[in-house]
């Protein structure tokens, strides 16, 4: 069977769990075998891991999970996929599953392949996957022989797909010992994280002062839209550093990247140059970005992009 | 204080990818080639400070061919005290986990520090197969690290946010932006690195289950459709009924 880590941060399955078991069950069935999805620690809506696909939901209750522990949760899942005869096991490529897709590897005498975009192919005993490397800049496919294998899933790279019921959660039970003592978690309430964001709007030293990101919050506010920014942005404190992206920061593939100000240096194309489609707004029409873009606005950005937003809003208000 | 740093090297980040032989290996004419980047700035950099305030030794380790020990003396510019070397082709992130752990079991190293990735593969996988193979906690994307007596307190990026969280020695980490500052090495540190030991280290037969069999390169983009300036419903129309992305 295919064993689906449907992970829980803060006790709640958001989108990766979705897409992981989505992707679990896809494999599953090219395998002819089932899927099935285990969550650890108090999880509020694991049922609805049947509606992606999952046939059975296993859980260890085990309040020690409640605090993410890489080794910890690396023995608990192979425990399950040892005790259920798993030869697939998939996770998320995100903090948590990049924390731990290696210890199982290890665990488990499997190959792994980390952050893949794609359905598996079957070759015989071995699956054939394919993953982003060289920062985007190619594609590699890997071939993976071990019996048992193991396979982090990248965000966005598979749309949840409801295709079943919800269904009821079994108890399952595996040793936690972990070592590292979590005192406190910080995060941005309200914000859809980069990585999970489906439309990011991102800005660049073309808009000259941190005084001026209004036009680019209204715009993402239009758009449900996550904030970005290139490096030297960040760098100079005009915003947060959990907003840069590329090379150096995060790895993005929304839907949507809309690029303003920005020029599209190769170390910050490495990191957004996987989303689906790219609108690139600047006043050079030389800028670098254009080459990589679908959709190109040639001019003044604080011109455009309140423009921009008013189409948008007229847009959505007959939608 | 016992500190291993791992180091990788990869292409510069401004690098033309290619491959040869059908796509089946990586071309590296006319690359040049970097220690990559999180390595160099945050974990090496992380690792001498610690050394500076609390005494102990800096050693860097890289699986690599001879030709990688220019990289390896960068380690040593910067502040690496001496510098180990095995001496094998880095098939993958499996075989290099292996060796690494192999080394290090006997050294009793306090922190291993790894890169939160590398910039070829992004696969992020060695430090976390490392610490499995010498059972110690493993604190992955670690944007900030101090340590007080045996306890060290870290803070790990997870997505929209910040675990702050203690653990004790040993253990081994991925370093993020953040936990240091790019050091540019000085000449002093250039001069001294030539003498520092570099003791290369036989390999240990593994054999990965996981291999890269093809590379391709991304399909080319269709060509930039530029938009009327002064027509931004047109822009969100085709958005929505061309990309279908809105
Ligand atoms: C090892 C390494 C790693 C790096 N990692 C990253 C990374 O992770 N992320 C990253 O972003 N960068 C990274 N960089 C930096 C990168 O090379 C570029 O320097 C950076 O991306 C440039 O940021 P920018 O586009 O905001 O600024 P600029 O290059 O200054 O571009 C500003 C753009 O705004 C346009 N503009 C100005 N005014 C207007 C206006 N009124 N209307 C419309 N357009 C206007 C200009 O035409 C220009 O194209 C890295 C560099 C190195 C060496």
């Amino acid at each position: 069977m295919v064993l689906v880590f449907a992970e829980s941060p803060r006790g709640i399955l958001k989108k990766a769990a979705f897409e992981a078991v989505t992707y679990g069950k896809k494999t599953a069935d090219l395998l002819g075998t089932s899927c099935v999805a285990l969550t650890l620690g108090s999880v509020k809506n694991a049922g609805e891991l049947g509606v992606y696909g999952a046939s059975r939901v296993l859980n260890i209750a085990d309040t020690a999970f409640e605090h993410f522990d890489s080794q910890a949760v690396a023995a608990a899942i192979a425990t399950i996929a040892q005790q259920n005869g798993a030869t697939v096991v998939v996770l998320s490529h995100t903090s948590t599953g990049k924390s731990i897709a290696g210890r199982l590897s290890v665990r488990l005498n499997a190959g792994l392949v980390s952050g893949v975009n794609s359905l598996p192919a079957v070759n015989g005993a071995a699956l054939h996957v394919k993953k982003s490397v060289f920062s985007g800049k190619a594609i590699a496919e890997y071939q993976i022989d071990s019996a048992v294998k193991v396979l982090s899933l990248m965000g966005n790279a598979v749309k949840p797909e409801a295709t079943g019921a919800a269904i009821s959660v079994e108890n399952a039970s595996a040793g936690a010992k972990g070592r590292i003592r979590v005192k406190e978690v910080k995060t941005q309430e309200g914000i859809v994280p980069l990585p999970e964001a489906e439309i990011v709007v991102s800005a660049g030293r073309g808009m000259k002062d941190p005084a001026n990101w209004g036009i680019v919050e209204d715009l993402a506010t239009t758009l449900h839209a996550t904030t970005a920014c290139s490096r030297p942005v960040a760098d100079s404190h005009w915003r947060p550093h959990h907003e840069h992206v590329g090379q150096t920061g995060i790895a993005i593939r929304p839907n949507l990247y809309i690029a303003i100000g920005i020029s599209g240096a190769i170390q910050h194309l490495a990191g957004v140059n996987n989303s689906k489609v790219i609108v690139v707004i600047n006043k050079d029409p030389e800028a670098p970005f254009f080459k990589a873009a679908d959709y190109g606005v040639v001019g003044d950005l604080f011109d455009i992009v309140p423009r921009l937003n008013a189409s948008f809003k007229k847009f959505k208000a007959g939608h | 204080m016992k500190l291993l740093v791992c180091i990788s090297q990869t292409p510069d980040t401004t690098a033309k990818v290619s491959f040869k032989s059908d796509g089946k290996e990586f071309d590296a004419a006319g690359v040049q080639f970097i220690m990559n980047p999180y390595d160099e700035w945050y974990a090496l950099v992380r690792a001498c400070e610690l050394r500076e305030t609390l005494g102990g030794s800096v050693t860097a380790l890289n699986v690599g061919p001879a030709a990688n020990e220019t990289t390896i003396r960068k380690a040593l510019a910067i502040g690496a005290d001496d510098a180990v070397r095995i001496n094998a082709d880095p098939q993958s992130a499996g075989f290099v986990a292996k060796q690494i752990a192999e080394y290090a079991r006997s050294q009793n190293f306090d922190i291993i520090f790894f890169g939160k990735e590398t910039i070829d593969y992004n696969g992020s996988e060695v430090g976390a197969m490392v610490a499995e193979y010498l059972d110690m906690p493993y604190i992955s994307y670690a944007s900030k690290l101090d340590l007080n007596g045996n306890t060290a307190t870290l803070e790990r990026d997870i997505e929209g946010g910040v675990e702050v969280l203690e653990v004790d020695l040993p253990f081994v980490v991925s370093a993020a932006k953040g936990m240091a500052e790019q050091r540019i090495p000085n000449m002093r540190g250039i001069m001294t690195a030539r003498t520092k030991p570099l003791v290369e280290v036989a390999p240990v037969a593994f054999e990965d289950a996981a291999k890269a069999v093809q590379f391709t390169l991304p399909p080319a983009k269709a060509g930039v459709k530029l938009i009327d300036p002064e027509n931004m419903d047109e822009l969100v129309r085709l958005l929505h009924e061309e990309a279908k992305v809105i």
